[in-house]
């Protein structure tokens, strides 16, 4: 197992170094060269040169690629053209709250993603289940900020049922310890303020949760089809086992295997899902960070999150693989 | 007692010798679930052919009697000459809403072949070479798939400095390259274990004529189900750069994803602004999901019987 898992962490290496590389040429690659794009609106060809030699630009391109990778893995990705301050330092304090909106969507996918899934194969055939073909079908088609929009109009604005933009109201004077709204309502013991930002978590958790969602109850049910039509369950089932133990105990955890791996993919589309939910939503996390770094053209801040999105789907995909094979001994042996 | 040849002989006569590509497209008419998507599609692209005839104006035109009428609180809804109304600019949303057709057809459909070509040449070197060709390849592929794809088409559209349509297809094309790169290179390296394979090398058949004969023709039929799912994925991509203000500059310019994303901003004026266009786009990517499905179900050869 040990072996494994370092055999596994050696092979994410080349990947990291290599999106390095991309990264690299991408800055270089940008409007006007690097300097004048860091620059901005204040590009004059003095600073320009200026910059140039600051950074090192004039040197052979070999000694430039060292350099950046030397400054991106003390994580100095140097300073937001708009605010002016570090960007790992914005991405840090941002982080929590996409953290906390994509869990919670990722919590309703899974919640009512596998129950529908399973019981949608359950009633192959019949109308349940082909409503629920149809709706996963719908969902995956819906432009996610339109949804967002929707579900703001309708539940935010017309029915007044949830705050339509946000994490928490102004008027609640919370105490930030970790940064996540809920957990410090919880270790502040000011529970107004966990249930306020569990408010505002509803609607955007709700828009960025039907993609996974529709994906989670396709691969659930396909998986649970395809165990129900095996060998191994109808052995069990002409051993005279109860239905519904061979239901629990031989389906359903046979099935959830390949639905485990869906879960670590659908993490890349939350990344992408975030950055449309949280602009419609104003939401303050990674994504209205990138928004605002795309309409303003803030490159430094756009490279540190594109490269932060990536490592993390890396990551949490390499732990899905090692839980994998916690979970299914012959994934080791391969 | 037959033998196990006189039945394969059977078999093959109830398939009235047909080949894999001409049972499939059998099934698929049979197939509610393909009609109902090629219907779809069928529409859709009739709909972007006769765009001009049906369109009774121009996108890019403004009407003075429609302008005159806008307020920051309302938008002028249907009129005689003006079957849905004004947009928020003062020209026919109906006509704007037919000829957007067309570019979102383009849209979908050169994102997706550029992406589709580039990733066949690039899945078919690393199928057919393997060795160190395949590993540089496909560690590309990998690292360009371990980004979520909606933050490396940012970072693609993003490099322009005015955004265009053209960027848009572009940035949307480059990241569906890996996808169809990997999956022809797998499909194409089932085939180089296979025996027609091993049949066609023992002939003497150029390598080359290999590849492009015999390998390539049966390792498509994944890329081409890919290739029809993509189609709706492109055109929603699309509509998510424009969304996030890397569309196609032009407030003139009549796209179904730029029409959505500008109309945002006028829901609570005019919601049809936003519904029709998103109600299309809906539609459309629904079609291409259902096509493609079905697709997938008729070319699985499991599914001959």
């Amino acid at each position: 197992m040990l072996r494994f898992i370092v055999r596994r962490l050696i092979q994410v290496v080349p990947t990291l170094l290599l999106l390095s590389v991309l990264i690299f040429a991408w800055l270089r690659s940008l409007p006007g060269g690097p300097a004048a794009a860091l620059l901005g609106d204040k590009a004059t060809p003095e600073k320009i040169a200026e910059l140039n030699t600051v950074l090192g630009l004039d040197q052979p391109i070999p000694v430039q690629y060292v350099k950046f990778l030397g400054r991106a893995l003390t994580g100095d990705f140097g300073n937001s053209l708009i605010t002016g301050q570090p960007v790992t330092a914005e991405i840090a304090r941002a982080l929590p709250a996409t953290i906390e909106l994509s869990i919670a969507a990722l919590l309703i996918a899974v919640v009512l993603g596998i129950p529908l899934g399973y019981v949608a194969a359950r009633y192959r055939g019949r109308p349940l289940d082909t409503a629920t073909v149809i709706g996963t079908l719908v969902g995956v088609a819906v432009p996610v900020f339109f949804l967002g929009y929707l579900l703001k109009q309708w539940f935010a604005v017309d029915l007044g049922w949830f705050p339509p933009s946000g994490r928490q109201a102004v008027d609640i004077d919370a105490t930030h310890v970790t940064g996540f709204a809920i957990l410090d309502g919880l270790v502040t013991r000011e529970f107004d303020a966990s249930w306020d930002a569990i408010v505002h978590l509803v609607l955007p958790a709700i828009a960025l949760a039907t993609i996974p969602l529709a994906v989670i109850v396709r691969i659930t049910r396909a998986s649970v089809l395809d165990v129900m039509g095996s060998d191994f369950v109808r052995t069990a089932n002409s051993k005279g086992l109860a239905p519904s133990t061979v239901r629990e105990r031989h389906v359903l955890r046979n099935a959830l295997l390949p639905v485990s791996t869906t879960i670590g993919l659908q993490t890349g589309l939350l990344l992408a899902g975030a950055v449309l939910t949280e602009k419609v939503f104003v939401w303050g996390g990674l994504g209205t960070l990138l928004a605002d770094a795309i309409t303003r053209r803030d490159y430094p801040r756009l490279q540190a999150v594109v490269l932060l999105g990536a490592l993390v789907y890396v990551l949490v995909n390499l732990l899905v693989d090692l839980s994998y094979a916690l979970i299914d001994p012959r994934v080791r042996v391969r | 007692m037959t033998s196990v040849l006189a039945r394969r002989r059977n078999r093959i006569d109830d398939l009235g010798g047909r080949s894999l590509s001409a049972d499939a497209l059998i099934r698929l008419r049979r197939n509610p679930v393909a009609i109902v998507g090629a219907v779809i599609i069928g529409l859709f692209v009739l709909v972007s052919i006769f765009a001009p005839l049906i369109a009774p104006h121009d996108a890019a035109a403004v009407f003075p009697e429609l302008q005159r009428n806008l307020r920051p609180d309302s938008i002028p809804g249907a009129q005689p000459g003006f079957p849905l109304g004004s947009d928020q600019n003062g020209r026919d949303f109906f006509s704007r809403l037919i000829l957007a057709s067309r570019q979102t057809l383009i849209v979908g459909v050169l994102a997706t072949l550029i992406g589709l070509v580039l990733g066949v040449v690039i899945g078919a070197l690393a199928g057919a070479f393997g060795g160190w060709v395949d590993t540089v390849l496909m560690r590309v592929t990998d690292v360009l798939l371990s980004i979520p794809s909606l933050l490396l088409a940012i970072s693609i559209a993003a490099l322009a400095a005015q955004p265009s349509q053209t960027t848009v297809i572009i940035a949307v094309a480059l990241v569906n390259v890996p996808i169809f790169a990997r999956l022809l290179r797998g499909s194409m390296l089932a085939q180089r274990e296979s025996d027609h394979v091993l049949a066609a090398t023992s002939l003497g058949v150029k390598r080359s004529a290999i590849v492009i004969r015999h390998m390539l023709p049966n390792a498509m039929g994944p890329v081409i189900v890919q290739a029809t799912l993509t189609l709706a994925t492109s055109i929603l991509d699309a509509a998510a750069l424009s969304f996030l203000g890397l569309g196609d500059g032009d407030p003139a310019r009549a796209e179904w994803g730029l029409m959505l994303a500008n109309a945002q901003a006028y829901l609570d004026v005019r919601p049809a602004l936003a519904f029709y266009p998103a109600i299309a786009i809906i539609l459309v990517a629904l079609g291409f999901t259902l096509l493609g499905e079905a697709l997938r179900e008729a070319l699985d050869p499991k599914g001959r019987r």
